[in-house]
């Protein structure tokens, strides 16, 4: 800490400009060529992982051949999307992206709420610190781990629900692979793995409220209910609209690995989602320019919900996104 | 002053459903860690398992007799410090050349890295690169894409957007440049932000799974995840019976349910053990970053 202190402490001596005089571009570029230097190697990594495979969706118009390369495969136009729309599974496809968000929507994202709420009601500084760390600790899990913790709970076999139905007398559920089970479980998932960390961004909300108002509602006569409808919720609303309208330009994305993993043969009626339909028909099929023009359908309908919802959180006066 | 009974009543039931919550999240953690140490033949004969009953190492002792527990641990292990260590150096490098006002063509790299944000192209067109790049069944093929994180570059921005310019102008004047300055004076002034994104970048490259999927198909090289995900998920829809762990098991006398227990908590322990650090420096971090800013 001290140290910390001394060493910000220089940043407090009076702030210098540089010298005044009008420099030409070139001489500002000479002069921090070694800040350049120090970002050059994130900005080959910008160019080669980012905007390159951006370049690399031209393949969506073509017969791509890995053979021929991006320049020699012969160019098709929009026959893939028009092959995909043509496609019965681009319906379903649409339909399973939609509802596991929607589903997320009115299941997931009132709990992070909620629990912000509680655990702010909580006066004892330590019980609240303990299960803030315990509900936490999830969100460091891998999907597999996830995956894996589902199974060792809900599996027909070792599952230990299915052990206590057994042993109450009720016959096993066919949990993991009951087609009209599967899209709740992605949400107990993820309400399981995520809720506890959502609350942090409300806990630092709350944070901000004058404790007098507290104080004053309280000599009104006001219980701890109606002090959290009528202080605590109003000064978290701007959060939760943000965080609404942000979820909506998300629409179009399912978390690929948690899908992927809790996938199998029995429920892929209602499991197959853009990105697993990518993976499985662009990679373990090979068909790269088909599955390229889904991922591209999929990308162009994210970046119009994503502009949109920015736009929407400008209007409702924040400063937007980006 | 005096609680009245309502108040208390909200009290004790706020308390409780936290704790409900509270047992919920532990729940499975704790069932895993009891399981684990079961031996097999108490496992089978009992269909619950509260509490270890006949405690036994044995599946620990089988893992990590075994070269491909112990291979995907290494190669995970490998990924978590050289991929920490090169990705904090690149992203924080860039965060601080786009943090630094005077530069020219900072705007530009600044809406540069926010597109990608925004447009991601899909697996295939990242598939290919890799592909055409050779480096296929290579660890560089998870490194060396993550190297600069877009959003935690921009986290580091705003972090070093708290540094004024006129801390680097006494190191200006004594000779020493940009490279050093960053080297020598921001990096250790931002320690503890540097100790948060680290174990976030940390925590990412343990639990990569879907770029080591698609990029390295030799199984000698699959680092943990992908032997969890073979070992649990291939195994326990009830549908494909010959998993990892059932192989694992039939050469051994342990229940191939007690090896797959086993090998979640030893895949979750690391997390586990920096988990608190990660807290404490996450939390300073974020205060550092509030005060200067």
């Amino acid at each position: 800490m001290s140290v910390m202190e001394e060493r910000a402490g220089i940043g407090n001596t009076p702030y210098k400009p540089l010298k005044s005089r009008r420099r030409s571009v070139w001489a500002s570029i000479k002069r921090d060529r070694y800040l350049y230097l120090l970002g050059l190697p994130g900005l080959i990594c910008l160019i080669l992982f980012k905007y390159v495979p951006m370049w690399g969706v031209i393949i969506a118009f073509q017969n791509y051949s890995p053979f021929l390369g991006f320049g020699a495969s012969e160019w098709v136009g929009m026959e893939h999307f028009q092959r995909l729309f043509a496609n019965p599974d681009f319906a379903v496809l649409f339909r399973n992206t939609l509802a596991i968000n929607l589903m997320g929507l009115f299941l997931f994202f009132p709990v992070p709420i909620i629990l912000a709420l509680m655990m702010n009601e909580v006066r004892q500084q330590v019980f609240k610190r303990v299960v803030q760390s315990i509900v936490y600790l999830p969100h460091f899990l891998s999907w597999v781990i996830i995956a894996g913790l589902t199974f060792t709970m809900f599996a027909t076999g070792e599952g230990l629900v299915n052990k206590v139905l057994e042993q109450w007398g009720l016959s096993r559920v066919e949990w993991l692979t009951t087609p009209g089970y599967f899209w709740a479980f992605l949400t107990g998932q993820s309400i399981w793995k995520e809720a506890g960390w959502g609350t942090i961004i409300f806990l630092a909300a709350i944070a901000g409220v004058d404790p007098q108002q507290y104080e004053a509602a309280r000599m009104d006569g006001a219980s701890r209910l109606r002090q959290i409808w009528h202080i605590t919720l109003p000064a978290i609303r701007n959060v939760v609209v943000i965080l609404l309208i942000l979820r909506m330009g998300n629409m179009m994305d399912v978390g690929f690995e948690q899908v992927f993993l809790m996938q199998n043969s029995l429920v892929s009626s209602v499991s197959e989602v853009f990105d697993t339909y990518v993976y499985r028909v662009g990679i373990q099929q090979s068909e790269f320019s088909y599955s390229t023009a889904v991922g591209l359908f999929k990308s162009v309908v994210g970046l119009i919900l994503v502009m949109g919802s920015n736009y929407l959180a400008k209007k409702f006066g924040n400063e937007g996104f980006f | 002053m005096k609680e009245s009974f309502s108040e208390k009543l909200f009290n004790y039931t706020n308390l409780g459903l936290l704790l409900l919550i509270g047992l919920v999240s532990l729940f499975p953690f704790y069932y895993i860690i009891v399981v684990s140490f079961t031996d097999s033949k108490s496992f089978i004969s009992n269909s619950l398992t509260l509490y270890p009953k006949n405690f036994t190492l044995d599946a620990y002792r089988y893992i990590f007799s075994t070269k491909t527990f112990t291979n995907s641990l290494g190669v995970s292990a490998y990924l978590a410090v050289v991929g920490t260590a090169l990705s904090l150096i690149v992203s924080a490098a860039f965060g601080y050349m786009v943090s630094r006002k005077r530069l020219y063509g900072r705007k530009f790299f600044m809406i540069a890295l926010v597109i990608t944000l925004l447009f991601n192209p899909g697996i295939i067109p990242h598939y290919l690169l890799i592909k055409e790049m050779g480096l296929m069944n290579s660890t560089w093929s998870i490194i060396l894409p993550g190297l600069l994180s877009a959003w935690n570059a921009i986290l580091l921005k705003t972090f070093f957007d708290g540094i004024p310019e006129s801390l680097e102008e006494s190191a200006f004047i004594d000779g020493a440049n940009d490279i050093r300055i960053f080297f020598q004076i921001i990096l250790p002034l931002s320690l503890p932000a540097l100790a948060a994104f680290g174990l976030f970048f940390a925590v990412g490259y343990w639990n990569t799974f879907f770029q080591a999927v698609m990029y390295i198909t030799d199984s000698t090289k699959w680092p943990l995840q992908v032997l969890l995900q073979a070992m649990l998920v291939e195994s326990s829809t009830g549908i494909a019976d010959a998993g990892v762990a059932s192989q694992m098991a039939s050469e051994q006398q342990v229940t191939p349910e007690i090896i797959k227990m086993a090998a979640i908590v030893v895949a979750t322990v690391p997390i586990l053990l920096v988990y608190p650090f990660l807290q404490k420096h996450f939390a300073k971090g974020v205060m550092l970053g509030s005060v200067k800013g």
